[in-house]
């Protein structure tokens, strides 16, 4: 029980709840809150507090995640290895078309294994991104049931992404090892270079699901914004190429984008004959600051309107 | 430290202990699609470059300026027509939708009876059992421990393995006994349990009546909702009556459901 630190106002104005014997008639609700302790309903957390209720809520992130990752093709007769075949048909659509149809293979060494690098590693931003969106809007049955901290939905939904991912990548490295490539060290920059991904895209689907959660024509939308952005980051092409005639803020703005960072990262990591040369100046630090920016920016943004996620 | 005194000799006397402060809500919903329109890509690009609202969301003020305090040890009855706003008020004193106008102060953080939404259908039982303990806050261990309870309760493996199986291959009974071990497997400081919870077969219902009692016990406060009025009578010792989000009477179980009973016969 809290300490009494008021005096009762008597003869003020008496509330509508029954009459009791007590030093409470007459407190506004607001005095008789305090006076014992009660906390306003839903009021947001502050920032630190709120990274300490989300690290409570781990398990029910990875285990949210989890479990719409294996529900996804449950009636599926092929169940799970649509988890592999999804992405190998990606990249065969791409090939078909950028490599055969239109012939952007002519200056690019191992196209193959440069063409499924960028659309594996770009779906995932796009994915993130896209589901993001819905993380609110499409959970509020979720969201007005229980307790919990907004934030899990849409770092729930990248984990998703991330393993999705993680499947595509085993697709991949086999893929790679196919077509001559031979593991070598530099195999290991792939990791720090998906983490650096995943946080900056966790930042974006956060973004996204508080603008998603008020502006529900935004679904609509996205594809085509991030089917732009993805003929803008050297997915089938090489950046290096194209660039080389360019302006040079056209170049300078091309070379920040995120989506091109993350994408030239993974296929220095993987493919010999992208050199370090084709990569954009300073990208490791393009990389961390991409990821800084949209995780913290994006996590601080959402957690701005987490009461208000339940209204829809 | 006089008032300290006087409070705690209150106290003695049986003073009461507000756990739930309810003051001037207002609750107001929007709901898109309401009328028709064009919902392709296009025109959300144009709406978002013009700026202008979309045409079909409609505003429906569910809950009008409800003031009440609810006391520790007190079990209220929500009653009201459907559509009253009872439902939505819960969810507000949950703190899980946002009022439009006024506050609601409450006791540690009240929850609703209910995990429903957090379960998959495409998942087996054993997995939405772990999936509902998180989504309700509860941790690995607790959970772990709780588990053969909570699957004894639902009685669902008394005919043969069905936990794990997916639960969409359920008969309906059997997910809603599921559900409801579920959700009744946590105690709650303030305890919300929304109607229609009664489900499953006699066996059953018995069962769960006895676990909402033993929950009640576990609560400080208790708020039912409930259109039967015999388990109104049975339960609770306060009853609040909505209309259209209006609270027209609050007071002593009988006086009020005598006059709501009155109303209704109309």
């Amino acid at each position: 029980m809290s300490t009494v630190s008021e005096t009762a106002h008597d003869g003020a104005v008496a509330l509508s709840a029954p009459p009791v014997k007590s030093p409470d008639r007459g407190l506004s609700p607001a005095e008789l809150a305090e006076k014992y302790g009660l906390a306003v309903s839903g009021a947001r957390p502050g920032l630190i507090a709120y990274v300490g209720q989300l690290w409570q809520r781990r398990h029910f992130i990875t285990a949210y995640s989890t479990a719409k990752v294996s529900a996804q093709f449950t009636k599926a007769r092929l169940g799970q290895l649509w988890q592999v075949m999804t992405p190998l048909l990606n990249a065969a659509v791409y090939y078909l078309i950028f490599g055969l149809l239109l012939n952007t293979s002519k200056n690019v060494p191992n196209f193959i294994p440069f063409l499924v690098t960028g659309v594996f590693i770009f779906t995932f931003t796009q994915s993130s991104v896209l589901s993001g969106v819905r993380a609110i809007s499409g959970n509020l049955g979720l969201v007005r049931a229980l307790h919990f901290p907004r934030a899990s939905l849409p770092i729930a939904v990248t984990l998703m992404q991330l393993q999705q991912l993680l499947i595509s990548m085993g697709v991949l490295l086999a893929i790679v090892l196919g077509f001559g490539q031979v593991p070598t060290w530099s195999w290991l920059l792939a990791v720090p270079a998906l983490l650096l991904q995943s946080i900056f895209n966790a930042g974006l689907a956060m973004v996204f699901a508080r603008l998603g959660s008020n502006m529900t024509d935004l679904a609509q939308l996205m594809p085509f914004i991030l089917r732009t952005w993805m003929y803008m980051s050297g997915v089938m092409y090489s950046m290096s190429d194209k660039l080389s005639g360019a302006p040079d803020f056209v170049r300078v703005l091309l070379q920040l984008n995120p989506a091109a960072v993350y994408i030239d990262l993974m296929r220095f990591a993987l493919i010999d004959t992208f050199t370090a040369s084709q990569l954009p100046p300073h990208v490791w630090a393009l990389a961390v600051g991409w990821a800084l920016l949209a995780g913290v920016g994006g996590f601080v943004y959402f957690w701005k309107a987490e009461e208000q996620y339940g209204r829809g | 430290m006089a008032d300290d005194k006087s409070a705690k000799s209150a106290q003695q006397e049986g003073e009461r202990v507000p756990t739930v402060i309810v003051d001037d809500l207002h609750i107001v919903y929007r709901v898109h699609g309401a009328g028709s329109g064009k919902g392709n890509a296009t025109a959300a690009l144009s709406r978002l470059v013009k700026r202008q609202g979309s045409p079909n969301v409609r505003e429906v003020h569910a809950v009008r300026g409800v003031s009440f305090i609810a006391y520790r040890g007190e079990a209220i009855g929500l009653i009201g027509s459907n559509g009253s706003g009872k439902s939505t008020m819960l969810r507000a004193i949950a703190g899980l939708l946002p009022p439009e106008k006024g506050k609601v102060y409450t006791e540690g953080q009240p929850s609703l009876l209910g995990v429903n939404a957090a379960l998959m259908n495409d998942l087996t039982g054993e997995r939405n059992v772990i999936l509902g303990g998180l989504a309700m806050g509860m941790s690995p261990e607790q959970i772990r421990e709780r588990y053969q309870e909570i699957v004894d309760f639902s009685g669902i493996n008394d005919k043969g393995d069905f936990i794990s199986l997916p639960m969409r291959t359920y008969s309906s009974g059997m997910a809603a006994r599921l559900r409801f071990s579920i959700a009744a497997a946590k105690s709650h400081d303030v305890l919300m349990i929304d109607e229609a919870l009664a489900t499953g077969d006699r066996q059953f219902q018995k069962r769960s009546e006895e676990r909402i009692r033993e929950l009640r016990k576990e609560a400080g406060t208790v708020f039912l909702v409930s259109h039967n009025n015999k388990s109104i009578r049975d339960t609770c010792d306060r009853v609040l009556w909505l209309e259209k989000g209006v609270l027209v009477m609050d007071g002593p179980t009988d006086e009020v459901i005598k006059a709501y009973e009155a109303e209704s016969k109309k």
